[in-house]
């Protein structure tokens, strides 16, 4: 290890090595958003970040605060429509999603409409925003949400955004776009992934985390047979992030 | 067409395309008139109580400020809000008492800033109801078959889902593949409010940077205010007809409104307020703390101009611009966190 890093830095640098080169990525404020730049700034430089508002490819110095802000297509390829970037989503052109959630269960749905009833919540989320389209119609989404027994649950209070539904071959029978779907969740814990039952299983397991951690702060079983350990950050992802990505530390 | 699945919420604003063709023949004027008013009788003229209100930018960014606080002014009471990406814009709206319902693809919550205190506690206790669950493609794909003239529009989102089934979509089995595809369909607000970069006095109107929804909003709504930073002539416009966005005959009032997205970001022109944002979320933790933000900005204020002033006029403003400018003052900038 070559210095200390925050929790932050560590889920910005793997959800960065998930980003590959010369792929589209739809992403929303906040830790995907520097992940995503530190990707550009490192293995794949040729990764176009698009905010569902509109923004295509922006060039900014600094980050945004919304995703339809004038740091999300400043100096950028285009400065569309909201029509125009889910047009092209559901015609196949986004790669990969970003989403978070309050919940999630085995299958990779997510809540992030209401806790409680939804005719009287006890707690009222914003609802989906862009979550539905984005888990219905990117080829891939990943989650970045924090875990415990009360965010991974067996069933969740509402299902906002579809991840597997209930299992193989549910989202293409209830008409989603076929070879679609959640691939991998990070939480503070680890990453995981989705076996061949669609259900979530541990790939990588995060530096100083004991294995059994992962199923006391779940609300359901999580497969764990074979995983690696995350990559701790490289001291030159560090400083792309603390000099040039968010020097004034808005996300850490 | 057999119908497979049909979401329970209500359908909020959809009429039959010729009773809205109807209307546009009849209601919307196609003449060339000089269409300035002002905030306030924007209002009068094209805001009603029990209203379906749909608020343009997006939530935060490019926000008709004026026209929301006229609405308050004049106690406009009972609007259905289209809580398409709201931001700052329904958290008013909702706190300040003219909402009873809301269709919600994203409300209650003020993006990286965290959710919204004082509307959520509108809709947790009861006072307002959200009455369907919708995405943003939703939304704006409602807005897009309403421009369109058609009563829905298919599209390949919601299926599977609890948003779905409190929406006011339907899935049908697509008669081209056999496979089940969701219907949008198409919602008409009574009256919309979107703020632009320039417009001449007919209400053709330029927006600069991302149009986020608008150009669907604006061949939507039924009744329709522009706001604008500056009023330019028709010449200018007519030197770049690519760049107007809305053309006149959708327009029926227009607003002359410099710094009109305050506290609101105006893209390539003025920043965030963060602190006049932050002021809003301490003070509306409280009944108390709201009623003293009203009285201090809205209904204690004679009008746009003087609320400019009271939340500190020019020296603020050239702050705000400097900022978004990219030439930030060493103290005083904006936070950011995570996406709530």
């Amino acid at each position: 290890m070559n210095e200390e890093y925050t929790s932050t830095e560590l889920l910005t640098t793997v959800a960065s090595s998930l980003i590959e080169d010369e792929s589209t990525i739809i992403v929303g404020t906040g830790m995907p958003m520097l992940a995503a730049m530190l990707a550009q700034r490192t293995h794949a430089p040729d990764a176009t970040m698009i905010y569902e508002a509109g923004g295509i490819g922006p060039e900014a110095p600094e980050l945004p605060i919304s995703v339809g802000d004038e740091r999300t297509f400043h100096r950028g390829v285009k400065a569309a429509g909201m029509h125009d970037v889910m047009s092209y989503m559901s015609a196949g052109f986004v790669d990969v999603g970003f989403l978070g959630a309050a919940q999630i269960d085995r299958y990779g749905n997510l809540n992030s409409t209401v806790i409680g009833d939804w005719e009287r919540p006890t707690v009222r989320f914003p609802g989906s925003g862009g979550a539905n389209d984005i888990g219905s119609l990117a080829h891939e989404t990943i989650v970045t949400m924090h875990q415990d027994e009360t965010s991974f649950v067996e069933e969740l209070d509402f299902l906002t955004t579809p991840g597997y539904l209930d299992g193989p071959g549910e989202r293409k029978d209830a008409g989603l776009p076929a070879e679609t779907g959640p691939t991998h969740v990070i939480t503070q814990y680890g990453v995981y992934g989705f076996d061949d039952n669609c259900e979530l299983t541990l790939e990588f397991l995060h530096p100083g985390v004991e294995e059994a951690t992962i199923n006391e702060e779940s609300g359901f079983r999580i497969h764990a047979g074979t995983y690696d350990r995350s990559p701790e950050p490289t001291a030159e992802q560090l400083r792309l992030l603390r000099e040039e990505i968010d020097p004034r530390g808005i996300i850490r | 067409m057999n119908v497979i699945d049909e979401g329970n919420g209500e359908l909020v604003g959809w009429e039959h395309p010729d009773d809205v063709r109807k209307w546009n023949r009849e209601k919307r004027s196609r003449a060339f008139e000089d269409k300035r008013m002002t905030a306030s009788e924007a209002v009068e003229r094209f805001v009603d109580d029990s209203d379906l209100l749909a608020s343009g930018g997006f939530g935060h960014v490019r926000i008709s400020t004026p026209i929301l606080h006229e609405i308050v002014r004049q106690d406009i009471a009972d609007l259905t809000l289209s809580g398409k990406t709201t931001v700052f814009d329904a958290d008013l709206l909702i706190a300040a008492g003219a909402v009873s319902k809301v269709e919600a693809a994203y409300c209650f919550a003020h993006e990286t800033r965290g959710l919204a205190p004082a509307s959520r506690r509108r809709v947790e206790e009861g006072d307002v109801d959200v009455v369907a669950e919708a995405s943003n493609a939703t939304l704006q794909w409602r807005f897009l078959a309403a421009k369109m003239g058609v009563p829905f529009v298919p599209a390949r989102i919601l299926a599977g889902t609890e948003t779905f089934e409190k929406s006011a979509a339907k899935i049908v089995e697509d008669p081209w593949t056999r496979e089940p595809i969701t219907l949008i369909p198409a919602c008409y607000p009574d009256v919309a409010c979107i703020h632009v970069s320039k417009a001449d006095k007919h209400g053709n109107a330029v927006i600069d940077g991302i149009s986020v929804e608008d150009p669907e909003l604006a061949g939507a709504a039924k009744r329709l205010i522009v706001t604008t930073e500056e009023i330019v002539d028709s010449d200018e416009l007519r030197a770049r007809p690519k760049d107007v966005e809305i053309p006149y005959f959708l327009v029926d009032a227009v607003v002359e409104a410099p710094y009109g997205s305050h506290p609101g970001e105006m893209p390539y022109q003025y920043y965030f307020d963060e602190d006049h944002l932050e002021e809003w979320m301490d003070l509306t933790a409280t009944e108390e703390g709201l009623e003293e933000y009203l009285e201090r900005y809205i209904t204690g204020t004679e009008d746009f101009a003087e609320y400019l002033e009271a939340v500190g006029g020019e020296e603020r403003l050239a702050e705000l611009e400097a900022i978004e400018n990219y030439e930030r003052p060493d103290t005083g900038g904006p936070e950011g966190g995570e996406r709530v």
